[in-house]
């Protein structure tokens, strides 16, 4: 089932549903209808990106493509600016006191960083999965999900619906279907971070951005994260970072090598560990550093 | 191999010295510390005992009972019923609640979660400067300034709401327990304010991060990722802010009119524990009755504060345990996976 | 942050009402804060105003005795606060000598010797609950064990320092523990490994180490105790004389602002403000000392 699909059935489902005129409208998702959008989540693009900490440069220009429906994997030693990269991608880059942002980043051809463009919407569009699993510690598993729901101000049975949907989706359904109402941090390391996937994806977001989802997870959970990614890129565009380079092999389609603020190289996932371009990329992929 | 035996042979003697010297002296260092602690302890309980015993007069020939919930308060006349006085420090206080904990918890959330990082070092030190001033300061403000310039507002106010028993209706007296209460409530908001700071600064940010990252707006994100974490944190805050305000005295004294008598509105004058004890200590120090229901009226402000304070500590701690529970639970995996992949 | 003007077609936008409603909880969060810092301004605006009028040369070098300054005089001698400032440095002085050492003393047996032991735990606890007694119910507990029982005379300046020592304690102990939790345990470890024994590690190590932000946590203590009225009513009681000794009956600044409030005459009023301008710029500076300090602190 495509975004697309989903989120058209949620219109219609919003629209038959709500015989008061009083009900809040819903927030739902951008695609209007007669805009031609790929089935696959979208593409993304970093023009020129410079990442700032209180006036330091830690990014030093960055021009990089993201392809929807593709996994891209970010990789290179600690320090390099892969995670800082990343977080600009939704704009939580800013919310470090200090952090500044030079340069685009274009969703499907619009710039996130323009003036007119609302910050919430942005991150609404762009997920973001973190290191460490963070569900909302005061909240049941259900309301974890619904979270990012509500917020976007849909209720009632379209919440259940679309919570079993992302829990699905996250492979996590079969595991808490009979304990929705528990604490969400009364699960599993894995299954937390599988929680927080399906959090992210409740929204429908065209991206996803994942830092070092599985770096606080046992083997097999990450295992589970893995091929859960696998699955994801069917209908978003992810971008993964990741400290782990057999993990980059697995799931990525394309891997782009970071070092020291730059953007070393970029190619597929393959050639980038068997026939890398640049020396750099060969040195760190075989381990001589990092 | 040899080397490393020797250093420890040659270190052997030197180590045995230490270990001498240290039973020699860090034996009776350790017990006079040991002793100087306990000192807090055997404190507070002698502390308790001889309020008890002074008060015990009063207790006697008055009933215990009766000294809490008789209505009259009148020394000259052998008569020592603190109701009056316990009511008007629980009237004053939850006024200064009512005003204080909004505006305190409101700059700590604006400190922490959305000024510019640029002025939060300021704001802090500003709101810790409240705390700064004396409460004979505060008293002697209120008495020239407050009490007069506001009085104008309180008449409207007590004429608009007179439909309200308690809060409107009657002629506004000068001191009154409102005035009292507000200042009450400037002098707790540091304290409330420091301690919510606290509380907030300990919510992670990845809490945060995920509601941010869902597209909660500022405010969506306090209400979603901060205030659910902290909210047993802010309650102990604001209980300690209470305790504060029950035992305040200068500044009460001054502004609250001095008359034994529960008020008909929150704009009469009244009287607090704290007060009558800063007021009527020197005609006691020869009535011995007199003086032991003073010393009786402490007793009371004493346990009240003490029982405050008590519900306060469980708050925070319990907020403690509960963010470190949490903490815990997110963090068990991270140790289980030992190193990163 | 921005408001879109003409939202981006395809990017999801916020609803208004959600906009509103984060702008409205955020506009009254801020007006919340600036209400927090109104009655700050009012007070020092007034402090500055009336009470440098009160200032002059005679009011820093003459007693509170002036007893002739009645409506129709023109020339009144009330006299300044000289006995006051002196009783407050010399009350607080030897509140400081019972509260500090007694203070560090318990914050290092807490960090260095009783940790979480149980006795240890009880102590913090305790030292807590006092944190939370009223300043008057010291004043009360020492006038019960000092001056009724009339231990060297009856009211007596060093009485009311032991009141003010007890509200200083439990701060002292608090912040100091605060203070010697930071020293690294590497530093303790290092030196113990030399074979120095523990209470040579404190005295030449921790702190040292801890000295500045001891020294912080200690003024901020004397910041609270100077401005103390209550613990001295019925303790050091107040004189309007200068006096030196601390045997005896003693003025100090709170309790002579204290009676001049109440007093029916402006010019008393007056020297009320002069007094508490100048409490209030003592203290301040007490606080800017201890901040000083702490910016100095090895450890942070």
């Amino acid at each position: 089932m495509s975004t697309d699909s989903i989120l058209s059935d949620l219109e219609k489902t919003v629209n038959g549903q709500s015989p008061t005129a009083t009900a809040p409208t819903p927030e739902v998702s951008p695609k209007a209808a007669g805009e031609q959008s790929p089935a696959t989540g979208r593409s993304l693009e970093l023009q020129d990106l410079r990442l700032f900490y209180s006036g330091n440069e830690a990014v030093h220009g960055v021009d990089l493509k993201y392809n929807a429906g593709e996994v891209t994997a970010m990789i290179g030693p600690s320090g390099c600016g892969k995670s800082t990269v990343l977080r600009s991608i939704n704009r939580m880059h800013e919310e470090i006191p200090g952090a500044t942002v030079q340069g685009k980043v274009l969703l499907d051809g619009i710039d996130i960083y323009d003036p007119r463009v609302d910050v919430t919407g942005v991150r609404r569009a762009i997920g973001m999965v973190f290191q460490k699993p963070n569900p909302f510690p005061t909240m049941s598993i259900r309301d974890n999900v619904a979270a990012g729901l509500r917020l976007a101000g849909i209720k009632g049975v379209e919440v259940d619906d679309r919570v079993e949907w992302a829990l699905k989706g996250a492979g996590l359904w079969d595991e808490v279907k009979d304990r929705l109402n528990a604490p969400g941090i009364g699960l599993s390391g894995g299954q937390q971070q599988r929680l927080c996937i399906a959090r992210t994806i409740a929204v429908e977001p065209e991206v996803i951005l994942m830092d070092e989802p599985c770096s606080a997870l046992d083997p097999i959970a990450t295992l589970k994260v893995e091929e859960l990614i696998g699955e994801l890129k069917e209908q978003f565009t992810i971008v993964i970072v990741t400290h782990n380079m057999q993990q980059a092999a697995r799931v990525a389609d394309r891997t782009a090598f970071f070092l020291l603020g730059d953007l070393v190289e970029v190619a597929d996932t393959q050639t980038i560990f068997t026939n890398p371009s640049d020396t750099r990329t060969e040195e760190y992929v075989s381990g001589k550093f990092g | 191999m040899s080397t490393p035996d020797t250093t420890l042979g040659g270190a052997r003697p030197s180590l045995e010295l230490g270990r001498a010297l240290r039973s020699r002296i860090d034996g009776p260092v350790r017990q006079v510390l040991t002793a100087v602690a306990a000192l807090i302890l055997v404190l507070i309980a002698y502390f308790l005992l001889r309020l008890y015993l002074e008060a015990r007069p009063v207790f006697a020939n008055y009933g215990a009972l009766n000294f809490v919930t008789d209505n009259a308060w009148v020394p000259s006349k052998d008569s020592f019923g603190a109701w009056p006085l316990i009511a008007g420090t629980l009237i004053t206080s939850v006024i200064a609640l009512i005003i204080g904990v909004p505006v305190a918890v409101a700059s700590a959330l604006y400190i922490t979660e959305l000024a510019p990082a640029r002025i939060r070092g300021v704001l802090t030190t500003l709101i810790e400067l409240l705390a700064a001033v004396p409460s004979v300061v505060y008293g002697l403000w209120g008495v020239f300034f407050l009490i007069p310039k506001i009085r104008p507002a309180e008449q409207w106010f007590s004429d608009t709401f007179a439909f309200l028993p308690f809060i409107g209706g009657g002629t506004v007296a000068g001191p009154n327990y409102f005035i009292a209460g507000l200042i009450l409530a400037i002098m707790i908001i540091p304290i409330i304010s420091s301690i919510s700071r606290e509380v907030l600064d300990t919510v992670p940010r990845e809490h945060k991060e995920a509601a941010l990252a869902l597209g909660a707006t500022r405010w969506e994100m306090i209400r979603m990722a901060v205030l659910p974490y902290s909210r047993a944190g802010i309650s102990g805050a604001a209980m300690l802010g209470l305790g504060r305000a029950l035992g305040e005295t200068i500044a009460v004294t001054l502004v609250i009119g001095n008359a034994p008598r529960i008020g008909e509105s929150i704009f009469s004058q009244g009287y607090t524990l704290a007060a009558v004890i800063a007021n009527e200590f020197g005609e006691a120090a020869s009535d011995p009755v007199h003086r032991a229901a003073l010393i009786a009226a402490g007793l009371v402000l004493f346990m009240l504060t003490l029982i405050v304070n008590f519900i306060a500590r469980w708050f925070v701690t319990r907020s403690e345990k509960r963010l470190s529970a949490a903490a815990a639970a997110s963090h068990a995996p991270v140790q289980t996976a030992g190193a990163k992949a | 942050m921005t408001s879109p003007a003409a939202p981006l077609r395809s990017l999801p936008t916020i609803s208004a009402a959600r906009r509103r409603k984060d702008k409205a909880a955020r506009s009254i969060v801020a007006v919340l804060t600036g209400l927090a810092l109104v009655p700050l301004a009012l007070v020092l605006f007034y402090l500055f105003q009336q009470g440098l009028g009160a200032w002059s040369v005679d009011f820093f070098t003459t007693d509170p005795t002036g007893r002739s300054c009645f409506p129709g005089q023109t020339s009144c001698d009330i006299g300044g606060v000289r006995s006051a400032i002196v009783g407050t440095v010399e009350i607080i002085a030897l509140a400081s000598a019972f509260a500090i050492p007694l203070g560090i003393a318990v914050a290092v047996y807490l960090v260095e010797y009783g940790k979480k032991t149980k006795f240890a735990n009880t102590v913090r606890y305790f030292v807590d609950v006092m944190t939370g007694v009223p300043s008057i119910v010291f004043g009360l507990f020492v006038y019960i064990v000092l001056v009724v029982a009339g231990i060297g005379g009856s009211w007596g300046a060093w009485k009311g320092s032991v009141a003010l020592a007890l509200l200083m304690l439990p701060i002292v102990v608090r912040s100091s523990e605060v203070v010697l939790n930071l020293v690294p345990d590497q530093l303790r470890e290092s030196a113990l490994a030399l074979g120095s024994p523990r209470w040579k590690v404190i005295t030449s190590v921790v702190l040292p180490t801890a000295r500045s932000g001891l020294i912080t946590g200690s003024l901020l203590a004397v910041a609270r105790a100077a401005g103390e009225t209550a613990p001295l009513l019925f303790t050091a009681f107040g004189a309007a004389e200068l006096t030196f000794g601390l045997s005896g009956q003693m003025n100090s600044l709170p309790l002579q602002i204290f009676n001049d409030v109440r007093a029916p005459q402006d010019a008393i009023v007056q020297r009320a403000w002069g007094a508490a301008l100048l409490l209030v710029l003592m203290i301040l500076a007490l606080n800017l000392i201890a901040r000083l300090a702490q910016r100095r602190s090895k450890i942070s």
